[in-house]
């Protein structure tokens, strides 16, 4: 049975939470500013109550079961990150107070910086950016700001390998530049070839993505480092897949410029359903100029007995402020907890873990799936969900298949250079069992697609809910609700778009 | 920590994979600086971690340890148990964006409750499942009218009663566009009748913030009225929570409503995640940026949510995309949906009321103090701007070093001649006796 909305459950006079009297005389109200109508619902505590937890039994999550979501890194988000980020002494921290007295909160901010420049191999790094796609348009943005700095201003053209991230055009298109694609060659590199001919002196840089979405490290980057360098531009990394490179390889010693890095994905802050995110971004000591204001840094070095003072400070070039406020200091605080926790040798392990576990999925799945770019991967893989002779199969079948078996699907029709792609990323923190249950799931499944493919046509069968009809809701589109009343009076029409 | 694998296991998937050992799975990498030594300590348990973490919160000095009476687009609010109880659910904060209808209608239909939500509360026609905070929000809407516009026009008007951070956001935004910002310079006494005096037909949109940083409320009907007989779109900014009592936007004509929704039950947490407002007109719909939740039915005929609308995003649409932007604050829209079903339409007036009945007795009671006065005539919510007899910094600076108060914001540092001027903000967390010590403190003041 589907879940009743809010305004569904919502009956006149009730009230699930209550203020005191005021204490003080009350003021007139300015009633021509009053509002006259507040069609809003009424729900008691235990209502409301009742209303989320069932919503929440609704959704599927790593706290409920293996999510082999690729590019995404859904690890176990360690329970104690959600304690100390509720602390009184963070949670009720005004932004705008003095600095003397947030410098707990300054030099937890401090120490991440420090964290991520060390494991990243970066000069300096900033924490304002709420997600990836916002650190990736700071990134360009400074990489713009780097070339107006010299006068360069004929460099326009941002080229973006087919195994980017999907955000990497829209982030660099966002601030002007033009998107040229390069290809990728047939071990899934990025082909050095077609970056050269690209590479003149409109060149404003490369966002590459790497590990690439194809799970691979790119067996000639500082080939390509070297090629965009030499051309005047800049390398962007997109450092989303960092979570296969931890106290292995770090960005910077590659050689590449900027980076950001997806501290919902690597460093373990929960992914929230789809946010918060945070994307703080790494520069080389040259661009730390135009990092966005304010960053956190030591103004007065510490005495002999005590800590240093920390404040905020603004980069000399800045180009400016992306947010409000200082990042998403909450995320900061989980991802500090799960890095300390770690500390340099749990970093690495982890890296380890995540590629261990993904090249055990991909040598139990091969002989069945068809495998593109066949060897050792990083911490995901990207296989095709088809076949020649289970014609009327696809990525998405198997996909909703799969759910029928406890698991989320793989991320699927990305990266969008593999025909019907499943890309999965395991993680570090799933265990041998559940990566063999998963491989017989989808063993089992192959066998389906050859000799029952209505069962994978038609699934889901054991979830709550179908497959959707996402025709009707695009033609058909009712984006809220109302209550019951409303639609008796005024009866709110979908809207109908061509 | 936190690697579930033994020994055996191990070495019994090494062996499936066909390499000796874990550094064989990293051949394919520049064997230069391979496996570096980064100079970081070793690895805490959770006991130790937690005490670590402790002692740094400790280090703060908050809203629990001193009184404050600080806000300038962040509020210390009460935030109902519910709200965080709900949220510590792990179905809904470890769960991806719910690309996989079938086992996300959780996340889903909270997200399509939170946009019903948004809409009645601003009075639009539509909203989306957020954005990341009021600044960003902000910055989405001048890239959506421009576009709306289909970026012929170029002139966009921001108050000067915008919140700082938010025109600061809105330039890194547009620095390397032909978009054209005006109206900032403008006297910070002057009302909409200047804004409508800038209007003309290059401009794509006017922002306004309501109330504006100083905490005034104005009537935007005649500048509502102004800018749509030049065919430019109005944005208002609003904090959410001062809706509870006034009017809406939508009732004035709004084409778009953001919002910090900050206020609405999410902690200040030294500034973030917050939770970005934002909600239009059904006719700019396709324009809108960020993720949209819509109702349909599934294949047993049941009522379901899915995302909709996404040819218009970064993912599917690529560098033709209005914006980059791909997550949105789930968890806090969440957070927010929780907070208002809870309050619900008399809570939310009941809170609101509460805050404007303490921020008029204490404006009543500091005007009252003989060398200071308020700045403005304008009615206001629960914030509002006190011109001291001496420099606001040096005022607050006694206040916070002797009577561990927090008196305000000091519009000095972002306002040229505002030196004496102090931001009073006053919610339902500060008590009478609160108030009363604000105002004994500050008749206390040396005013010489």
């Amino acid at each position: 049975m589907p879940e009743p909305t809010i305004y569904d459950i919502s009956s006149p006079g009730r009230q699930g939470m209550y203020y005191p009297d005021p204490d003080v005389p009350l003021a007139s109200l300015p009633d021509s500013l009053i509002r006259k109508d507040f069609p809003f619902p009424e729900i008691s505590e235990i209502d409301v109550v009742r209303h989320y937890t069932r919503l929440s039994q609704l959704n599927h999550g790593v706290d409920t079961g293996f999510y082999p979501l690729g590019s995404c890194t859904m690890k176990y988000n360690p329970k104690i990150n959600e304690e100390t980020a509720r602390m009184p002494g963070f949670t009720q921290l005004h932004p705008l107070q003095p600095f003397e007295t947030a410098q707990g909160a300054l030099g937890l901010m401090y120490e991440t910086q420090e964290w991520l420049k060390a494991i990243s191999g970066f000069d300096a790094v900033t924490l304002q950016p709420a997600a990836g796609a916002h650190g990736e348009m700071t990134g360009v943005l400074i990489m713009k700001a780097y070339h107006r700095s010299r006068g360069d201003n004929k460099r326009i053209k941002m080229l973006l390998p087919d195994s980017a991230h999907g955000t990497n055009p829209a982030s660099s298109a966002m601030t002007g530049l033009k998107s040229v694609q390069i290809l990728s060659d047939e071990r899934g590199n990025v082909d050095l070839a077609a970056l050269r001919a690209e590479c003149d002196d409109t060149l404003a840089g490369l966002m590459i993505t790497n590990p690439n979405t194809l799970g691979l490290f790119d067996e000639n980057l500082e080939e390509v480092v070297k090629i965009v360098h030499d051309a005047g531009g800049l390398v962007y990394g997109d450092g989303a897949n960092l979570n296969a490179i931890m106290g292995i390889s770090r960005p910077a010693d590659s050689g590449i410029d900027v980076m950001h890095f997806n501290l919902h994905k690597t460093f373990s802050t929960p992914h929230g359903g789809g946010g918060p995110g945070s994307g703080p971004v790494g520069v080389t000591a040259e661009l730390s100029q135009f990092l966005p204001s304010p960053i956190v840094d030591i103004i007065e070095d510490a005495d002999d007995d005590g800590a240093p003072l920390y404040g905020l400070v603004t980069p000399e070039n800045t180009i400016g402020r992306v947010k409000s406020f200082h990042g998403h200091f909450g995320i900061l605080v989980r991802a500090f907890t799960y890095m300390i926790m770690l500390g340099e040798k749990g970093l690495r392990q982890a890296s380890e873990h995540a590629v261990l576990n993904a090249n055990y999925l991909q040598a139990l799945l091969r002989d069945t799936y068809k495998i593109p770019h066949d060897r050792i991967c990083m911490h995901e893989f990207v296989m095709e969900g088809h076949w020649e002779d289970a014609p009327g199969i696809h990525a998405l079948d198997i996909s909703k298949r799969l759910m029928d078996f406890g698991f989320h699907p793989p991320t699927n029709y990305f990266p969008l250079i593999v025909p019907e792609a499943l890309m999965i990323e395991p993680t570090e923190t799933e265990n041998k069992e559940t990566l063999d249950a998963f491989v017989d799931a989808l063993i089992q499944i192959a066998d389906e697609a050859h000799n029952n493919p209505e069962i994978l046509q038609n699934a889901p069968h054991n979830t709550l809910f179908g497959r959707m009809d996402e025709v009707q809701a695009a033609r058909n589109l009712v984006l809220c609700c109302w209550l019951p009343e409303d639609y008796e009076e005024s009866a709110p029409q979908p809207l109908i778009l061509d | 920590m936190f690697l579930p694998h033994t020994d055996s296991d191990r070495e019994a998937m090494l062996r499936t994979i066909g390499v000796e050992r874990m550094e064989d799975l990293f051949q394919s990498l520049p064997t230069a600086n391979l496996f570096p030594n980064l100079s970081l300590p070793d690895g805490l348990t959770e006991m130790e971690a937690q005490g670590e973490l402790q002692h740094i919160a400790s280090a703060n000095e908050t809203a629990q340890d001193l009184v404050s009476f600080l806000g300038a687009g962040v509020y210390n609010h009460y935030c109902p148990s519910v709200v965080d109880s709900i949220l510590r659910r792990g179905e809904f904060y470890t769960a991806y964006t719910p690309y996989q209808p079938e086992i996300s209608q959780g996340t889903l239909q909270a997200i399509f409750e939170y946009q019903s939500l948004i809409v009645n509360l601003t009075g639009m026609e539509a909203s989306n499942a957020s954005h990341y905070d009021g600044a960003t929000a902000i910055a989405e809407a001048v890239n959506m009218a421009y576009h709306v516009h289909r970026t012929k026009r170029k002139k966009i008007i921001l108050s000067p009663g915008l919140h700082p951070h938010h025109r600061e956001t809105v330039h890194t935004y547009i620095q390397d566009s032909s978009i054209q910002i005006v109206g900032e310079n403008l006297s910070i006494e002057a009302g909409p009748e200047e804004i409508i005096n800038l209007i003309d037909q290059d401009t794509a949109l006017v922002v306004m913030q309501y109330p504006d940083f100083f905490g005034r409320i104005y009537d935007f009907s005649a500048l509502v009225e102004a800018a749509h007989a030049a065919k430019a779109l109005v944005a208002v900014h609003v904090n959410p929570l001062a809706l509870g009592m006034l009017t809406p936007p939508g009732d004035f004509g709004a084409d778009i409503v953001t919002g910090e929704g900050q206020s609405l039950g999410i902690p200040m947490s030294y500034g973030g995640p917050y939770l970005g407002i934002f909600a239009t007109r059904s006719k700019y719909v396709r324009k809108m940026a960020g993720r949209l939740v819509g109702e349909t039915t599934d294949s047993k005929g049941q009522r379901g949510y899915v995302l909709t609308l996404s040819t218009r995003e970064q993912h599917i649409r690529r560098e033709r995309a209005i914006s980059n932007i791909c997550s949105n604050q789930g968890l806090l829209a969440l957070a927010a949906g929780i907070y208002m079903s809870l309050l619900g339409k008399n809570g939310l007036r009941q809170v609101a009321e509460l805050n404007y009945h303490k921020a008029h007795y204490a404006a009543q009671k500091i005007a009252a103090i003989p060398g200071f006065e308020i700045a403005f005539e304008s009615p206001f919510f629960n914030e509002f701007a006190v011109r001291c007899p001496r420099p606001a910094a040096e005022i607050a600076d006694h206040l916070l070093t002797h009577h561990d108060i927090i008196a305000g914001y000091d519009l000095g540092q972002d306002y040229d001649g505002m030196e004496n001027h102090l931001l009073i903000a006053v919610t339902e967390m500060n008590s009478r006796e609160e108030i009363d010590y604000l105002v004994e403190t500050l008749s206390e003041e040396p005013h010489a």
